[in-house]
Parts: C-alpha cells; structure tokens; sequence
C-alpha cells in the first residue's frame, strides 16, 4: 500500500514539467504549427529559472522571490524563443519539422553554454520547496497524495481548465482553432492568421520555458546538460496522445509521470535487475502509444504543419 | 528578368543569410563577454595551423559523412531521420560483438565482416522508425528521438555488462567500456604520428556509392519521387511505404557502418560517447551540404572543423564547446529559412522592382542633371 502510494505522490509531481509543455505545445499546434523545439525552449527555461536564484537572489533578503522572477524569466525567454520559431515557420514558411530541430538544438546548445560560463558545475539551489495545504494535508493518504506538494504543482493543475476554457471558450481559443483547421477560411473572415499563430507560439514558448524551470527550481533543484532528458519530446507526443484536448493530455502526462516514478521505485527496491531497462520505459511507452493511436492523429487539426501564405490558393 | 540580377539575387540573399548566422552566434558569445572575432578564427583556423589539426578535422569528417549520406536517402524520400545517434549505438554494438567473438579472423576478412554487422545493427534500428512511419502513420520524429534514448541505454548496458572490458573487472575502476579489440580490425592509420585512418576513403567510397544509388538507379528514382510528392508517386505505381522503409533501413545502415568505422578507426574499443552529437550534426551537414553526396564532403569537412575548432575554443578564448551546438542550430534554422526566400519567386520580383525603381529614379536625375 505503502508502495503504491508513494508511486502516486512521486507520479503527480513528476507529470507537472510534461503538462505545462503539452499544454503549451497544444496551443502551437491547435494554431497549426508543429513546435520540435519544445525541448530546447525547455532547456533554456531550466537554465535562466535557476540563474536567477542562483546569481542575484544568493544572500538577499526575502530569497524566496527570485525563484518567482526564475520563473517569470524563463517564460519571457520561452516565448521570444517562440516568436523567434515564429519568423523561421510562420514568416519564412520554413518545413516544421526540421525547423524544430534547429530551434531544439540552439536552445539545448544555449543553455549549455550559458551554463558553463555563469555556473560552472553542478550547483544545486534551494529553490521552491514544497507547501502542504494546511489541514487538508493532514488526511492520511490523500493527504500526501493531493496536498503536500509544491505550489506550482498546484498551478500546473489549474492550469488544465484555464486551457480548457481559452481554447474552447474564448474568442481567442476560437481564433486558434480556425487557423489551424482552416487558415483560408479564417483569413476570408478578417482573422490575421498569421499573427495568431505567432501568438500561440509565444503562449506555447511561455509555457515550455515555465516547464524548464519546474524542472530547475522544484523538481531536480540545479541545472544539468541531461535536465530535460527528452521530457520535450515526449511532451510533443503526449499532445498526439491527447487528441489535443487539455483534460486527456493531463492524463497522458499523469500515465508517463507514473511510469517513471514506478521505474525509479523499483530501482529503489533494490531488485537485482538492469536499471537500464527501467529507463527505457517511458520512452518506449511513447512509441507503443503512438502507434496505438493512428487513428486519433487524424482527427487532429487539419493545417497542422502547414505553412500560410494568403498570396497563394492552395 | 535577367540572368545577371537571378545570380546577383541569390548570392546577396545566401551572404546576408551567412551574415545572421555570425550575428546570431555573436549574440550568444556576446552573453558570455567572449571575443567574438577571436572566437570565430579560432574555429575556422586555428585547427588548419598544423598537420594534426588538419588530420583531426578530416577524423571526424568521416562519420559526418556517412551519417549525413544516410540522412540525405531518407530526407530524399520524405523521411526525417534524427534517429542516427541510436543507431550508430547499435552499429557500434554489433562490430563489437563480432570483433569479441572472432578475435583470430584475419583483417581481411573480420573488417568487412564487422562494418557489414554494424550496417545491419543501424539497419535494424532504422527499420523500427521506417515501419511505424509507413504502416501505423508514427511520426519518425518522435519516434526516432525515443530510439536514441532506448538506444542509449541498452548501449550503456552491454558496456556495463556483457562486454565489459574484463580488466576493468578484476582492477575495479569501473569505467563501462569494451576490452581493447582484436588488432585484426584496426584500420590502418596512413600519416605516421596522426589518428587519421583509411576509413576516409570509405567514405569517400560510399559517397559516391548513394550518388549512384539516389541518381541512377530506378530504386533512387522511385525514393526521391516519393519524397517529392508522396501522392504523385502514389499514383505512379510506386510504392510509398515499401521505399520509405528501405530508406530509413539505408539510413540507419550507414550511421550503423560510421559506428563501426569510428570504432575501428578511432577508439578500437567501446567506449561511451561515442556517438555524442553525431546524429544531430548529421542533419546540418546533410542540409548544409544540398541534401547531395557533392556538397556533403566539403559540408562534413567545414562541420569537422566547427567541431575541432569549437573543442579549442575553451582553452584558448574561454568559450565552451558547447558553442558549436549553438551555432549548428542557427545554421539550420537559417537555411531552412534561406531556402524559402530563395524558393519565392514574387519576393524576388518586388526586389527587382525596387532595383528597376532605384535604377530609373537615378538615370532620371542624371538625365535632368
């Protein structure tokens, strides 16, 4: 029982940096645009998140605020990191697919070089520490399970119905959906669809970067060149896995977050048995529920890495 | 339009694009309060300076090369395969899994019998990505991604296990790595005193072995025309899927065969980080070099230099060699976007128009002068 409850309460944090990034790269690809390089958004996120504290925030007064300004920083950074994607895919109609790749490498290739020059080695941060909600933490089990986390656990999961309601009930959301379902037809009735998606792309960007810097300031708690570990990738995937819905990509994150936490308990159990293997899990997940779930990619967004160009009928 | 301003267009479009690449790095270099002009001669000359410089550079073009072959056949065929980290891995487990279990074949024989194990591990690797993509519509993206981290794993795991190097066993040091392999698949080492290896004229070879392929053959004919327009060469009669696996199969094979080489050539062991950064720089030669054997040799040599000057970088300006992941990256943004101006006829009219403007404006004033 022991066991599994801490699976659980190890499994809700763990999805937390997944979540933010799916959620981000929803917006970008609800808007038509296939965002590869979520992954480095992320790197660069985790790394200035953790400068902050790290460099300005040692030794002041009310510490705890720079991880704050951690955060923000990295969101900032994440959506001009978007925007920049933004002029290569949207402006130039460059091919997604290989864009994203640049765009993944000069972010992971950034951050490590900032890193070696303002850091140096591994240097941990005291970072975001965790916030038991008084009273409701106290009930065994839920307790540890739902209310004895870190604040920004709290907030990723907040922000699900947020997503939800701007995607599907605001005008903006509306104006998402229509540029990357049918980017003619929302040009026909005034929509920019071009400054749309470079909206998305600096929300989706806000929110990789955020996720960075779950990742740096309350997860890991210092900054390494292996911090994302892929998490970015499978945050792409996880959006395919969620029918670009924010409530099923929450649970796709959840189902991923679990499968690591059950891999490093068992590696914590001790069993003589490859870690290697235990390693390969999610990742492996990723592929098996990618190929289970050929049927829902084509229900997704119909413009979905197609480039607009209003001068040209298609 | 004339010839001449065609020319003009494209070359002022391609130094402009050469130009936002040094300003793009220059900012980053700029964050770190490095030389910017030093740091950039120190990557492009100062690995030229001498013999083992030059000799480094070519090192490691040669799996730069084979690597990007092998992605140019399934970028050809409409196929990203960012999957060649992993599969040169698998490569790299294979030939040594044969060079540990026939340490006494002569070289004659063990050398092609151990590259052609490592083609067939990457093939192997290459096939999973390539059936997904055509049978059940995986995006290769990400399915390749999540190889290599599979692919990563199992590498560290025979390392650490299986083929772990017995003396490392009994002196307890630990490192995870393979025994020194049979002397019988050591590529020969040509200029005395320096690492370089008979593997680059294998590349060479191979060069110009998927030149053949892509462009003489009608097995290349029929993958590029899958590439160009998957419905067309649908409804050509070729088909798709069974082309898009053999391609991932060729490209995984030759990242499989640069493991094998690097492995024979180079660190005549397994050893971990091997393969580090390979795939990827993989992709910006191939793109570098036009997704074509004739420009990927002078791109592989160009990217080898990047790699071993961006190495030198930290000793001499204090620049991290992780700078030449940077600037790879903005490389293939920017060609990717480069290609697209080039690609856009209207742009390069309302440029010409401009020109025409400017041009009749100044023949107006002189005539009125």
């Amino acid at each position: 029982m022991t066991f599994i409850v801490n699976i659980l309460s190890l499994g809700i944090p763990f999805s937390v940096a997944l979540l933010i990034a799916s959620l981000g790269e929803m917006f970008n690809q609800r808007s038509g645009i296939f965002n590869l390089g979520c992954e480095g958004m992320m790197a660069m996120g985790a790394f200035l998140g953790m400068l902050v504290p790290y460099t300005i925030g040692q030794g002041a007064d009310v510490p705890g605020i720079y991880n704050y300004l951690g955060l923000l920083l990295a969101s900032g950074v994440g959506a001009l990191l978007g925007l920049f994607f933004g002029l290569v895919v949207v402006t130039f109609r460059a091919p997604q697919g290989i864009a994203g790749i640049g765009m993944q490498m000069f972010g992971v290739g950034t951050a490590g070089t900032l890193f070696r020059h303002f850091i140096g080695g591994t240097q941990s941060v005291p970072g975001i520490n965790t916030a038991p909600i008084p009273g409701l933490s106290r009930i065994p089990i839920l307790g540890t399970l739902f209310f004895n986390h870190n604040p920004m656990v709290y907030v990723a999961f907040l922000f699900v119905p947020i997503a939800w309601y701007i995607l599907f009930k605001t005008p903006w959301g509306l104006r998402v959906r229509a540029v990357g379902t049918h980017p003619r037809a929302a040009d026909s009735i005034g929509i920019q669809v071009n400054r749309v998606r470079f909206q998305a792309l600096a929300v989706g960007g806000a929110l990789a970067g955020l996720a960075g810097a779950y990742l740096s300031l309350c997860q890991v708690k210092m900054f390494s060149d292996e911090i994302i570990a892929g998490r970015g990738f499978i945050a792409v995937a996880l959006v395919y896995f969620g029918h670009w819905h924010p409530v099923k990509i929450m649970a796709g994150a959840l189902l991923f977050a679990l499968a690591q936490a059950l891999q490093l308990a068992i590696q914590g159990l001790g069993i003589d048995f490859p870690y290697e293997f235990l390693v390969m899990l999610p990742y492996a997940l990723v592929i098996v529920v990618l190929a289970f779930s050929r049927k829902s990619q084509k229900t997704g967004p119909s413009a979905l890495g197609k480039p607009f160009n209003r001068e040209i009928r298609t | 339009m004339t010839k001449r301003f065609k020319t003009g267009y494209r070359i002022g479009v391609i130094v402009l694009a050469i130009i936002i690449t040094m300003l793009l790095g220059a900012v980053i270099l700029w964050a770190i309060g490095a030389d910017v002009f030093k740091t950039y001669m120190v990557i492009l000359t100062e690995p030229l300076k001498n013999k083992i410089g030059i000799t480094e550079v070519l090192l490691r073009m040669v799996p730069l090369t084979i690597i990007a072959l092998g992605i140019t056949v399934a970028y050809r065929s409409g196929i990203i395969n960012i999957g060649a980290e992993g599969q040169m891995a698998m490569g790299i487990l294979a030939t040594t899994a044969i060079a540990l279990a026939f340490p006494n074949l002569p070289s004659g024989v063990l050398i092609p019998f151990a590259i052609l194990a490592g083609m067939v591990g990457g093939a192997a690797w290459g096939f999973i990505p390539g059936f997904l993509k055509a049978k059940l519509e995986v995006s290769e993206l990400l399915s390749t991604v999540m190889l290599n981290y599979i692919a990563a794993q199992l590498y560290t795991f025979f390392l650490r296990g299986p083929m772990l190097d017995p003396a490392e066993l009994t002196m307890g040091s630990g490192t995870p790595q393979s025994m020194r392999l049979t002397r019988n698949l050591d590529l020969t080492r040509f200029i005395p005193g320096t690492r370089i290896h008979s593997g680059l004229f294998i590349a060479i070879g191979l060069a110009v072995l998927i030149f053949l392929l892509l462009w003489k053959t009608s097995y290349g004919y029929k993958m590029r025309a899958a590439g160009a327009s998957e419905r067309a060469a649908r409804y050509g009669g070729i088909n798709v899927p069974k082309y898009l696996i053999i391609a991932m199969m060729i490209s995984g094979g030759f990242a499989g065969i640069a493991g094998s080489i690097e492995i024979a050539g180079v660190h005549r062991r397994a050893i971990e980080g091997v393969t580090s950064g390979y795939g990827f720089s993989g992709i910006v030669v191939a793109l570098f070099g036009g997704l074509h054997p004739a420009g990927i040799l002078p791109a592989a040599f160009f990217f080898g230099l990047l790699i071993y000057g961006a190495d030198m970088t930290q000793r001499l300006v204090g620049v991290p060699a992780n700078m030449v992941q940077v600037l790879q990256g903005i490389i293939i943004l920017v060609i990717v976007a480069t290609k697209m101006v080039l690609a856009n006829p209207y742009l390069m009219q309302r440029v010409e128009s401009k020109f025409a403007a400017i041009a009749a404006k100044r023949s107006n004033q002189e005539v009125q002068a």
